[in-house]
This record gives structure tokens, C-alpha cells and sequence, in this order.
């Protein structure tokens, strides 16, 4: 039982967590949101006056803002796509006996542990060099023009690259969830003559969902805020500014500070909207 | 789950398993295998797979180019800094939610992760402008803060789900034997907490290390990581494929290494105990 002495030194101990985390958040939140009702440049005047909705107007009726929402959406959507599926195919097969599991396992997850810049800059110029990079020599092997990768297909290349890192974890996540999955129910099924389709579809499936919301809620929230990919490729360039990019040049690249930080509040509502359905989920788990 | 198979199934599965692990893994193959090769050998037409004289002059000429042992240090003070840093303040909080929980730990808890979701860009000019009022623009101490800050809410969530599978009644046991607080902590607890402390630590400095938001936009020149390090290789006057993958592969081997010994708290610690 807790008793009242324990209570109170609980709440000690847990105080400069608390303390820390309200301050991270509270603080540099009411500077945002301060700045965004501001005209504020630093290199241009200073601090030019408040301006109301000004900022926040400004910044959904420029012309780089649908393009910005349109970028994020195709590479969050892409990479979604592309990780869950390939992720479900790869943590089945990994699930089956085999030689050297431990092994392949490894080799799968390791993307997940190189720096953003360096498999940016690896797939850039290693990879998607129109002259001397990997793909070129395969293009050519086959009689094929080389495609000048992250200019021409610019999108395709950034989704490749985020994928490529992104796919360890959704694979690692659900392969956990399905080696919980009984096989007892698998074999009875298998037993009875189910087709495989049929299983995947009424037994692995349903049993995956939970495992499959969380992936894409969690990567969701980590690839709305993509940076160093698009940083060190394109530089926003070639229809690859996001929203991110797009706040950071503002705010960063052309020190426009009010329209930048009402940018920054609308992709903190974006992220909190997201961030509700996970919340739920998890705390759902912890009642359990 | 072992599974009986016939024979010729288990050997498609390896054979196809292989395969696609190869072909993932293969980049960073690559890179490895580049940073061996002359830079006339690394651009050669058709590529050059294992057919090549290798050499380790690209590793010497990155490391007198480019000073690589104080980005690393850097990396090091950065990610080791701020993880422990976060251990220090996490456990306390971590054990007193799990051991002494309230009806408002939960909320606590959920608050906590909500911290994590904020998108670092939306606070981008704040910390800035903190950091240059407070001298901290490009010194690893700024840096040291603001990874733990960030890190904070999975280190409190790891702990805390590593804490919760301590039994309390050996707690209660020790307890009516007369431990003080003091003694129930160092004595009973904490060989009970290491090995999930330890895994703990292992994921964030993972974490920290590959962190590519603040390190690249907080620093300059003094306390530049890695992460930065790699980002200066984007110049095209200093794009050679076989410089860029030395310096790749000493940014990334110690984590990988580490990497491989912490892949079932990656599961754990990125989805808050969800996925089990």
C-alpha cells in the first residue's frame, strides 16, 4: 500500500521530469505562437508590430503552400504504402523456419540504424547519380536511358529513400505482433483446406490490425517532419519542399519569423491530430 | 514459433529470405565495399563488385581532411551526454509511476508522450533565438539539453514499462524486513533494473546519435556530430564516392554494431509498450 510519505516523495521524483518536459514544451510553444501574430524579420527591421491573422492568412493563401501540402501528402501516403505492405510480405516470410533467421534479421533492421544524412546522401549519389550511380549502370545494362533521379523523378527518389529507411521498423513491429499470432489456428485452418489468401485474409490479417494502426500512426508523426532527407538532396527543390521544408526556409532560409512560426502552429495542429489517435491506443494498452 | 516443414520448404524460405535481406541490406554493402576502392575504381564502368585492389587511403585522407575524430567526439559527448543525462532525471520518475502509482500516472504518462509528437520545426525559431541569447548556438552542451528534452518522454516510457515487470512484493518483502527507501532502492531494485536501464540507454543513444533535426541546424563548426559531418559531403565539389563512403561507413559502424544488439527494445521503446 502507498502510503502518504511514499506519495509525496513520488511526486518529488517525479518533478524535474514533469518540470523539464512542461518547460520544452510550454515555452518555445508561447514564443511560436507570440511570433506568429507578429510581422518579425531580423534582418529586415526587427520586430515590425503585431498583425493579427495576417501571418496565418499569408501562409495558406502563398503560392508554395498547396504545393507544400501536396508534397507531404504523396511522400507520407507513399512511404505508408510502401513500408506496410512490404512490411507485412517480409515479417510473414521472416516468421517461417529457416536458415540463419538471426542473420537475415539483422541485415532487414540495419537501414533503421544509419543517420538520415548518410542514406540520403549514399542513395543520391551512389544510387541515383544519372552517370555513375548503381542504377544508371543497370539502366544502361538493359539498353535503357539513365533517369536523372532526383530531378526528374524527384518524388519517387525521396519516397525510395524514406522507404528504404522506414521499412525495418514497420517490419520489425509486425513481425513481433506475428509471432504472438497462435499457429495452432493457422495449422487448424491449414488442416481444413483454407487457401492461403483465405487465412491471410480472415486470420493474419485481423489479428495484424492493431500492429498495423500503430506503424502507420507512429511513422506518420515521424515522416510529417522529415528533414535531413530533403536537406541534403534536394534542398526543396524539384517539387519536394514539404510543409516542414517550407516552415524551415521561412523561418531559417528568408528569416520571415512571423510567417514561419504561424507555418510551425499549423503543422503542431497537423501533428496533434494525429497524435490524438495514438494517444488513445496507447493509453487503451495501459489500462490492460 | 518452430513450426514443423518439410525440407524443400524451409530451404525456399532461406533461399528467399536471403535474398531479400541481401538486397536490403545491400546499400550499406555497397558503401562499405566503395570505401575500399580508388575513386577511379569506385566510378568504373561496368562496377567493380569484389574485383578490386584494396586500399584504406580514403579512410586517411577523410580523417586528415576533414578532422573526423572531433565530429565524432562530438557525436559521442552529444548522444552519450544527453542520454545520460535523461537516465538520471527518467529514473526516478519512471520508478515512482510504476511503483507508486497515482490515479493521474497514467495522464502523466500520456502527456509525457504527447511532448515527443510536437514536430521539431514548429519550435525551430524559439530554440534558436534561446540558443543565441544564451550562448549555446553550436556548443555540445545546448545540444546535450535539447536531445535529452526531446528523448526524455521514451526514456520515462521504456523504464517505466521495464519497472512495471519488477514483482512489487519483493518490494513489500524487503519492506517488512525493515528496508529504508534508500536501501530498497540500491539493494533490491536496481540489479533488478539494469538490464532494462542498459537497453534503454542502448536505443537512445541510438536515437540521439542519428538525431538529424538540431544537430544540423544548432551547430556550425565547434560542436558539429556526424550527422553534420556526412551533411557537408552534399556539396557537389565534394562529391567522390569513395571519400563519401569512408566517411558514410565511419559514421554509421559503431551504431550499426550497437544496433544489432538492441533490436528487440526498438520494438519496445518506439511504440510505448503498444506492441509487445
Amino acid at each position: 500500500m502507498a502510503t502518504q510519505h511514499s506519495r509525496s516523495v513520488a511526486r518529488l521524483m517525479m518533478a524535474p521530469a514533469v518540470v523539464l518536459l512542461l518547460g520544452w514544451m510550454l515555452v518555445p510553444l508561447t514564443m511560436t505562437l507570440y511570433f506568429s501574430f507578429k510581422k518579425y524579420l531580423p534582418l529586415r527591421g526587427g520586430d515590425l508590430g503585431w498583425v493579427g491573422f495576417d501571418n496565418y492568412v499569408r501562409f495558406v493563401s502563398s503560392s508554395s503552400f498547396w504545393p507544400a501540402v501536396q508534397a507531404t501528402l504523396v511522400i507520407v501516403g507513399g512511404v505508408l504504402v510502401i513500408t506496410v505492405v512490404l512490411g507485412i510480405l517480409l515479417a510473414m516470410l521472416l516468421d517461417q523456419p529457416m536458415w540463419g533467421q538471426g542473420v537475415v534479421r539483422i541485415l532487414v533492421i540495419a537501414p533503421f540504424f544509419v543517420m538520415p544524412t548518410v542514406s540520403a546522401l549514399v542513395w543520391k549519389n551512389m544510387f541515383m547519380d544519372p552517370v555513375n550511380g548503381l542504377l544508371a549502370h543497370l539502366w544502361r545494362f538493359f539498353g535503357a536511358e539513365p533517369i536523372s533521379w532526383l530531378s526528374e523523378a524527384s518524388m519517387t527518389s525521396i519516397i525510395m529513400i524514406v522507404s528504404w529507411q522506414w521499412l525495418p521498423f514497420a517490419t520489425l513491429i509486425l513481425l513481433t505482433a506475428i509471432q504472438s499470432l497462435d499457429s495452432e489456428q493457422l495449422e487448424a485452418a491449414e488442416m481444413d483446406g483454407a487457401p492461403v489468401l483465405k487465412r491471410f485474409y480472415h486470420i493474419v490479417l485481423p489479428h495484424l490490425s492493431r500492429a498495423i494502426t500503430i506503424v502507420i500512426l507512429i511513422q506518420t508523426i515521424f515522416l510529417l517532419s522529415i528533414f535531413a532527407e530533403i536537406f541534403v538532396t534536394t534542398g526543396g527543390a524539384f517539387g519536394t519542399r514539404t510543409l516542414t521544408y517550407l516552415i524551415f526556409q521561412r523561418v531559417l532560409e528568408s528569416q520571415n519569423v512571423g510567417l514561419g512560426s504561424a507555418g510551425g502552429v499549423y503543422a503542431i495542429i497537423l501533428a496533434n491530430i494525429v497524435a490524438i489517435f495514438l494517444m488513445r491506443i496507447v493509453g487503451k494498452n495501459l489500462d490492460a | 514459433m518452430a513450426r514443423a516443414v518439410t525440407p524443400r520448404r524451409k530451404s525456399l524460405n532461406t533461399a528467399l529470405a536471403w535474398a531479400v535481406g541481401l538486397l536490403i541490406f545491400f546499400p550499406i554493402l555497397w558503401t562499405i565495399l566503395t570505401s575500399f576502392k580508388t575513386e577511379a575504381q569506385a566510378i568504373a564502368s561496368p562496377p567493380l563488385f569484389l574485383n578490386f585492389n584494396w586500399t584504406l587511403e580514403n579512410y586517411a585522407i577523410v580523417q586528415e581532411r576533414s578532422d573526423y575524430m572531433r565530429f565524432l567526439w562530438n557525436s559521442v559527448i552529444i548522444a552519450g551526454g544527453s542520454t545520460i543525462l535523461g537516465v538520471i532525471i527518467a529514473v526516478p520518475a519512471a520508478w515512482a509511476m510504476a511503483f507508486v502509482p497515482s490515479k493521474r500516472t497514467k495522464d502523466i504518462l500520456l502527456w509525457m508522450l504527447s511532448t515527443k509528437m510536437l514536430p521539431a520545426v514548429g519550435v525551430l525559431y524559439p530554440i534558436y533565438l534561446l540558443f543565441i541569447r544564451l550562448g549555446l548556438l553550436d556548443t555540445r552542451g545546448g545540444l546535450v539539453v535539447v536531445l535529452m528534452l526531446i528523448n526524455l518522454p521514451i526514456i520515462v516510457w521504456m523504464l517505466y514499462t521495464y519497472f512495471r515487470e519488477i514483482p512489487g512484493e519483493i518490494l513489500e518483502a524487503a519492506r517488512m524486513d525493515g528496508a529504508t527507501l534508500k536501501e530498497e532502492i540500491l539493494y533490491v531494485l536496481t540489479p533488478m533494473a539494469i538490464p532494462g536501464i542498459a537497453s534503454t540507454v542502448l536505443l537512445n543513444f541510438i536515437l540521439a546519435w542519428n538525431e538529424a533535426f538540431w544537430t544540423l541546424n544548432l551547430t556550425a563548426v565547434d560542436a558539429a556530430p556526424l550527422t553534420a559531418f556526412i551533411a557537408s559531403y552534399s556539396s557537389p565539389e565534394g562529391l567522390f564516392f569513395a571519400k563519401l563512403s569512408a566517411a558514410s561507413t565511419m559514421a554509421i559502424a559503431p551504431i550499426l554494431i550497437l544496433g544489432w544488439f538492441s533490436q528487440k527494445q526498438l520494438v519496445r521503446g518506439l511504440t510505448f509498450g503498444a506492441v509487445k
